[in-house]
């Protein structure tokens, strides 16, 4: 069951559940992907996030009791429709070296080679849970126990936008350049937010993200084609065989 | 039609172009940004026959010097600056006629923190995602995703209006160094001890310098969590009180992220954050509790007022 509370005086806040799990996760999807379906009056716009949603709305057009009413049928509705296959994006990543400068830690701090910390960061599909913080950010879900690192005691000022890290139990990569204090192990030439582009963001919550390896040319060529907008991400269908 | 209406001699402190925010894309991380006072906007707008969400150009402490190069109507509204055109004192709440090759100087403020410039016309800056507003973290909307420059040229769509119409005075807000704010509590108000509900609404805060476009960073008495001040990242509103582990809050601004991982005691109402966006540092801030009923009273009446005051100036 969900539970609806007031965010503020414009919007309302959908609680889904204590525990980030796939099954919450899913249950949102629905939920949003109804909401968008049935448009009701006076919503401005829905944030999916991990256990929650919130629904931003205009007062003047529903009242708080009415979109909670509504709320509560569109869950209703939602919770038996089907589920679509999601989409995962193979992210290429050129790990380590100055641009990944905490592979070695994160290696050492696991008693692992840097080879086997690739390999296992290279070899999931991570689950993009929410998307947030900054313009492009894909908070996901999916890192093995094996990786988690403690975070930085001193956040970094800056890292580079496309830099790929890990903090705590969580990855993820970096759209622009802004301050953290995630362990850096690597560095992907694709763009995650361009606003110039029809659809400025990359990703969107329920899609998946896969990392592959590549080494320094590939990173150069791949940058070069990005910056000339003739370079795509690559895609498949999640459960499908890998091209 | 497209006409270059400002030379930016001085840029002021922080200068942006900021309409009513852009939305639809906080699911993607992109913060609505916006005017932080809402209200002297869209006033201004009124005074000059714009649409209320017209875009403006929104001054922060220290005005911009802006040298016309048509002629053009204006209005200033919000905090007390002392503007003045080639040394003539002009009215705040009240619009005019600039005259093309007249220099406006915003000055500095003496009470509120922010005004804003309307342009019969309005400004002319692309629409990105369906906004003109600055984000100024992300780097884009308003004139380049910046503040002004000196040097910088501002395009605009001049149109001639009746200027001289004024904001009745009982209209007029008043700034001053202390401040009520209604919130509706929640939704981590389980996640602090009673001591510190009690604390956060029969204390007094204090507004501190760390204080920006983003967020307000407050003093006062410390807010304590039961477990901890983090929480599973969820969205954000205007004017969301989050408590991090220092247990003093930060009241989440115009261009807050759109998802946080901090407990968040409440919410400041639409109505109050109008006068939270014309706070200066030191000024000594006093919360209380609302209901929602009477917080969207409090909302629509303030619709109500803007939609009059739009009717009574299109005749």
């Amino acid at each position: 069951m969900i539970e609806i509370e007031p965010l503020g005086d414009t919007a309302i806040r959908v609680y889904f559940g204590d525990e980030i799990s796939e099954t919450t996760h899913n249950q949102i999807l629905q939920f949003t992907a109804w909401l968008s379906i049935v448009k009701i009056d006076g919503i401005v716009e829905w944030v999916p996030a991990y256990t929650t949603v919130a629904i931003y709305y205009r007062p003047e057009v529903i009242s708080y009791e009415k979109l909670t009413g509504v709320a509560a049928k569109v869950f209703a509705a939602s919770s038996d429709s089907p589920q679509r296959t999601p989409i995962v994006y193979e992210i290429p990543v050129l790990y380590g070296g100055e641009t990944g400068e905490d592979l070695s830690y994160i290696a050492n701090y696991h008693h692992l080679t840097e080879k086997e910390v690739i390999a296992l960061h290279s070899g999931q599909e991570y689950l993009i849970y929410m998307m947030g913080f900054v313009p492009g950010f894909p908070y996901l879900g999916g890192l093995p126990a094996k990786l988690a690192v403690p975070r930085l005691e001193h956040p970094r000022p800056s890292v580079l936008a496309g830099a790929v890290g890990i903090g705590g139990n969580q990855t993820g990569i970096y759209p622009s350049d802004v301050p953290s204090g995630w362990r850096i192990l690597g560095i992907t030439p694709v763009k995650l937010f361009d606003i110039t582009k029809q659809t400025p963001v990359l990703f969107a919550a329920g899609n998946y993200i896969k990392f592959y390896p590549i080494d320094g040319a590939e990173f150069s060529r791949v940058k070069q084609l990005t910056a000339e907008n003739k370079y795509k991400v690559k895609t498949y269908l999640k459960g499908e065989e890998q091209p | 039609m497209s006409t270059e209406i400002f030379k930016v001699i001085k840029p002021g402190l922080q200068t942006t172009v900021q309409d009513l925010g852009r939305y639809g894309y906080q699911q993607f991380g992109i913060s609505p940004s916006g005017a932080m006072d809402p209200y002297s906007l869209q006033v201004a707008n009124i005074l000059v026959g714009n649409h209320p969400g017209e875009a403006g150009l929104e001054i922060a402490f220290v005005g911009p010097v802006l040298k016309a190069k048509r002629d053009m109507v204006i209005a200033i509204c919000g905090g007390d600056f002392f503007p003045q055109v080639d040394d003539h004192e002009v009215s705040l709440w009240k619009s005019f006629l600039l005259k093309k090759g007249q220099v406006l100087s915003v000055g500095v403020c003496k009470a509120g923190a922010r005004a804003y410039i309307a342009v019969a016309g309005g400004l002319d800056v692309p629409v990105v995602l369906g906004s003109k507003s600055t984000f100024l973290n992300g780097r884009f909307g308003g004139l380049e995703g910046r503040s002004l420059q000196k040097g910088d040229i501002l395009k605009g769509n001049p149109v001639l209006r009746k200027p001289h119409r004024a904001l009745h005075p009982s209209l007029i807000p008043e700034y001053n160094r202390k401040l009520r704010l209604r919130v509706i509590l929640g939704p981590h108000q389980h996640m602090f001890t009673e001591e510190s509900i009690g604390r956060f609404l029969n204390g007094e805060y204090v507004i501190t310098p760390q204080s920006n476009r983003m967020g307000y960073q407050l003093n006062g008495p410390k807010l304590e969590h039961l477990s901890g001040p983090d929480i599973i990242s969820d969205p954000v509103p205007l004017g969301g009180i989050q408590v991090p582990a220092s247990g003093q809050p930060i009241i989440l601004m115009a261009e807050r992220q759109t998802t946080g991982g901090y407990t968040r005691i409440g919410t400041v109402i639409s109505a109050d954050i109008p006068k939270l966006a014309q706070a200066v540092p030191d000024t000594i801030t006093q919360f209380a509790t609302v209901s929602i009923e009477e917080a969207q009273r409090l909302y629509l009446e303030r619709q109500i007022l803007i939609k009059y005051l739009s009717l009574a100036t299109a005749k």
